[in-house]
């Protein structure tokens, strides 16, 4: 069985050191090897951002797409193979400003894939300007006035859009990170993990230390039931969404992989396409 | 006894226009007879004209006709729009509910039939389509059996009781007809069809039937006109085969979500119109650099914008061939026959994975949902063709990985798909190296750039420039694209009438372009006239551009939302040959 470190490679990321991403990358990698995972049963699709180039340091199959459509290309991975583990992953603005909409609509579709959302309130890339996870009146390069836009709650739309798993962590609680990645990829439908990793580079106020007197662990309410819908809607609204943890979870509805009629369980990719005379026969003759 | 001849039905949107259309010409393919269909509708579901024209032949046709022989009309309207297409001495079947009038100066005989009453009397006015089709199909005396049995499949699963009801309106339809015509119309009276058997299907339908066939397996859509009917195919289809069609919530998670499948290995396809494929430009490119196999289908309509969403046009064409920004290899393919449509689509796929490129399979609206017959289609010319696909490839060393973007002879790299061991690499829209790892390095961008940019030098596709050319040195050589072939045809039988030696020649690769394979007809030609349905002749600045002989190219467009006639096709050429230009249609 593969260890955590059959799945590194010897690239040397181009992150700012310090940069939250590292974290996450690690926490991947271990809960990649801590599943049981060999690094060719595992696709890590990205998009476009400083967090987008995750998928090159991963040792698996990497694609690193464009802006904002890591999910759409996962989507496709996992539906022409289904017994791969894909896990999606990119910044806050890839997956909640240009992605936004491909993000409401994995969630309703509800394939078996883990979305990793590295949020460090920025665009870090392009050198620090105002992302929808930015807070009103966050000063950027494009927002010198500080942002006049309300804050998007990734996590409040995903509940509302009908997510069956949904979880937020920090990227310096490595242990709780690496167990959420561990249960999203376990779980048989669409993950969301969204991570605070803060930018050390752009990002001044929302800084490691204003994350750790910011953020509550769920942790600390041993009622917390993560399957209730609405104590979870309650719970990220009272918290105004800065909780970590495993916050709802639904195992009743079914992927849609398994919902597709006729879906089997084999990779559709490992199956045979060459058709038959007959079945061609029978195609054809609906056009006599 | 005549051996083609033009009907009609015409009346408001939801209407039973389409289903005595389709009932009709059923009936008519079972005859054997070569059918050719237009539908004019708007974008309007319920209400607005809208109709549709059969050509019915003893001979194969690819082409409305510029008149008419019989009208059947649901409404005035459909009388005074369409009348001036009847040809002297033509046929108007219509419904006496409205006191259907000729207008002025249009030679033709009415035939009043009570439909909406008679329909009425059997139980609803829904079955006025039969009374209506009944009617027509009995003035050209053709044998009513066959007729009903067409009923009999539309209805059947609606139970025995409607069937007979619907039987019985097209009796009384034709009962009454024959009793006020005095029998069938001697004029309309068809040779008999040679009795094969073809297909009467619609261009999205032959795709569809193709990609299955080419074992795509997954496609990725959103609904447009005039794409959508592939991916309604396909839904019917695919989970039988075990795969599915996935409605997206934009063409953008449409084709991205096609390359993610086609990278795992899943022939994957997407289909959609202009404004569908202008936002999937930035994915083609991905594809393009991640040497990614991806088939698009792009049906063509009128543009720009939302346009003429519902009209014929070829205006794509540049979008299609520059589309994406930076420079990539890519193939445009453009089906100029129904049959073409189906084996089209067999070559896409396999060149898609052959070249490793993105493969644009572009039709337009004509092609797309003009229904017409197709020569029984071949099940041995099927062979899926994966190019350098490998599998069990040796175990990796250490830290190494699979050379995806290898350099070789052809430019094309082996390529493994995600769940082989031996196989891990990466791949990335940034420049990169042969493992996929982004690279900024000059030597290996160049090196690069020309590996993925020369894999198309010299390919041709089959029949990529399709010559009909008896002559010579032809006074004209007539080019076309796509769906104008047959009325180009037609309008050549009346020049050769006329003593005009014309060549022909369909460009059906329009990307690469063709250059070497084009050159000798131009050379050859006295005069060439390119015909499009566009305004700013994008064809004939392709084949200036690449092939040269600018001073003796002419064009003939049409942008008016409508299909090339035959008339328009002579008229032009004519006018070439008699001034050296031509007059815009
Ligand atoms: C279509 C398109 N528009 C804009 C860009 C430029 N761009 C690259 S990354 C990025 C945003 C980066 O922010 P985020 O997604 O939050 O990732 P981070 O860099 O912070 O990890 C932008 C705007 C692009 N690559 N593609
Ligand atoms: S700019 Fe910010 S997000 Fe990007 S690598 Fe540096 S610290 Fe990380």
């Amino acid at each position: 069985m593969a260890t955590f470190k059959e799945f590194r490679n010897n690239v040397k990321p181009n992150w700012c050191p310090g940069c939250g991403d590292f974290s996450i990358q690690a926490a991947i990698q271990r809960a990649a090897a801590n599943v049981g995972l060999e690094p060719e049963q595992l696709a890590v699709v990205s998009g476009i951002g400083c967090s987008g180039r995750i998928s090159g340091y991963i040792n698996a199959y990497g694609f690193h797409g464009i802006h904002g459509r890591a999910l759409p290309i996962a989507q496709g991975v996992k539906l022409a193979n289904r017994e791969l583990t894909v896990i999606a992953s990119g910044g806050d603005g890839d997956g909640f400003a240009i992605g936004m909409g491909h993000t409401v609509h994995a969630i309703r579709r509800n394939l078996n894939l883990t979305y990793i959302v590295m949020d460090n309130q920025i665009y870090g890339l392009t050198k620090g300007q105002t992302s929808p996870r930015s807070a009103e009146g966050f000063k950027t390069k494009s927002t010198p006035e500080g942002s006049i836009e309300s804050t998007l709650s990734p996590l409040e739309i995903a509940m509302s859009a009908g997510a069956t798993f949904v979880a937020q962590s920090f990227s310096s609680d490595l242990k709780q990170l690496t167990s959420l990645i561990e249960q999203g990829i376990k779980h048989e439908g669409f993950s969301l993990i969204n991570v605070f990793s803060p930018c050390v580079t752009f990002n001044k106020i929302n800084t490691y230390d204003w994350f750790k007197e910011n953020i509550v662990n769920l942790e600390q309410f041993p009622d917390y039931d993560p399957t209730n819908r609405v104590a979870a809607m309650n719970k990220i609204m009272e918290t105004n969404g800065m909780l970590t943890g495993l916050i709802y979870q639904n195992t009743a509805r079914k992927s849609y992989e398994d919902l597709v009629a006729g879906f089997k369980q084999e990779g559709l990719a490992k199956q045979n396409v060459k058709i038959t005379q007959d079945e061609f026969d029978k195609l054809v003759a609906e056009f006599k | 006894m005549i051996s083609q001849l033009s009907w009609k039905i015409g009346g408001q949107q939801g209407e039973g226009v389409e289903s005595t259309d389709r009932i009709f010409s059923t009936a008519l393919n079972r005859l054997g007879y070569y059918l050719y269909g237009y539908r004019h509708f708007s974008s309007r579901i319920k209400g607005g004209h809208t109709n549709n024209k059969i050509r019915i032949s003893t001979h194969p046709i690819r082409a409305i006709s510029d008149d008419l022989d019989i009208l059947v009309a649901f409404d005035q309207e459909s009388i005074d729009l369409n009348a001036k297409e009847l040809r002297s001495g033509g046929v108007i079947v219509a419904d006496a509910k409205f006191n259907p009038t000729i207008p002025d100066g249009i030679d033709a005989r009415l035939f009043a039939v009570p439909i909406t009453a008679m329909a009425e009397e059997l139980g609803t006015s829904l079955m006025k389509n039969m009374v209506a089709s009944g009617a027509s199909w009995a003035l050209l005396g053709l044998p009513l059996e066959v007729f009903n049995k067409a009923v009999e499949e539309e209805f059947g699963r609606k139970g025995a009781a409607i069937v007979e009801k619907n039987i019985e309106a097209v009796k009384r339809g034709a009962e009454f007809v024959l009793e006020q015509a005095g029998g069938p119309l001697d004029e309309f009276k068809l040779e008999p069809a040679d009795g094969k058997q073809k297909l009467f299907m619609i261009g999205n339908e032959a795709i569809g039937l193709g990609s299955i066939a080419a074992g795509c397996r997954l496609m990725s859509a959103y609904p447009i006109t005039p794409a959508s009917e592939i991916m309604e195919y396909l839904i019917k289809k695919l989970p039988k085969f075990g795969g599915t069609v996935v409605q997206t919530e934009d063409e953008i998670a449409a084709v991205t979500m096609a390359i993610g499948a086609n990278y795992a290995g899943v022939r994957t396809m997407t289909a959609s119109a202009g404004p569908g494929l202008a936002l999937m430009m930035e994915a083609i490119g991905l594809a393009g650099m991640t040497e990614t196999p991806l088939v698009i289908v792009n049906t063509q309509r009128g543009g720009p914008s939302t346009g003429l969403p519902t009209k014929q046009e070829q205006s794509d064409l540049n979008a299609m061939v520059y589309g994406t920004h930076g420079e990539i290899p890519k193939i445009v393919i453009a089906p100029a026959t129904i049959e073409d449509c189906f084996y089209d689509t067999l070559e896409s796929f396999n060149l898609a994975e052959q070249y490793q490129v993105p493969v644009i399979l572009m039709t337009d609206l004509q092609l797309s949902l003009g229904k017409q017959s197709c020569e029984p289609l071949d099940y041995s010319k099927i062979d899926i063709k994966r190019g350098k696909l490998v599998t069990d490839v040796p175990a990796l060393e250490g830290q190494s990985l699979f050379k995806r973007y290898e350099f070789t002879e052809d430019g094309v790299s082996p390529r493994v798909l995600p769940g082989e061991k031996g196989g891990l690499h990466h791949v990335t829209g940034v420049e990169h190296d042969e493992v996929g790892r982004p690279s900024e390095n000059s030597v290996n961008r160049r090196q690069m750039m020309d590996k993925r940019l020369n894999k198309l030098n010299d390919m041709y596709i089959r029949d990529a420039v399709r010559a009909d050319a008896p002559h010579e040195n032809p006074d004209l050589l007539i080019i076309g694209m796509g769906s104008t072939g047959g009325t180009i045809d037609q309008a050549r039988q009346t020049l050769a009438g006329e003593g005009v030696a014309t060549n022909h020649v369909t460009i059906r690769q329009i990307h690469p372009f063709p250059t070497k394979l084009l050159k000798p007809y131009l050379q050859n030609a006295k005069k060439v006239i390119v015909i499009e349905n566009n305004a700013t002749a994008q064809l004939a600045s392709q084949i200036k551009m690449n092939a040269g002989f600018a001073e003796k190219i002419e064009s003939l467009l049409k942008y008016d939302g409508n299909p090339f006639l035959p008339s328009d096709v002579h008229k032009a050429c004519k006018e070439l040959i008699k001034d050296g230009h031509v007059q815009r249609v």
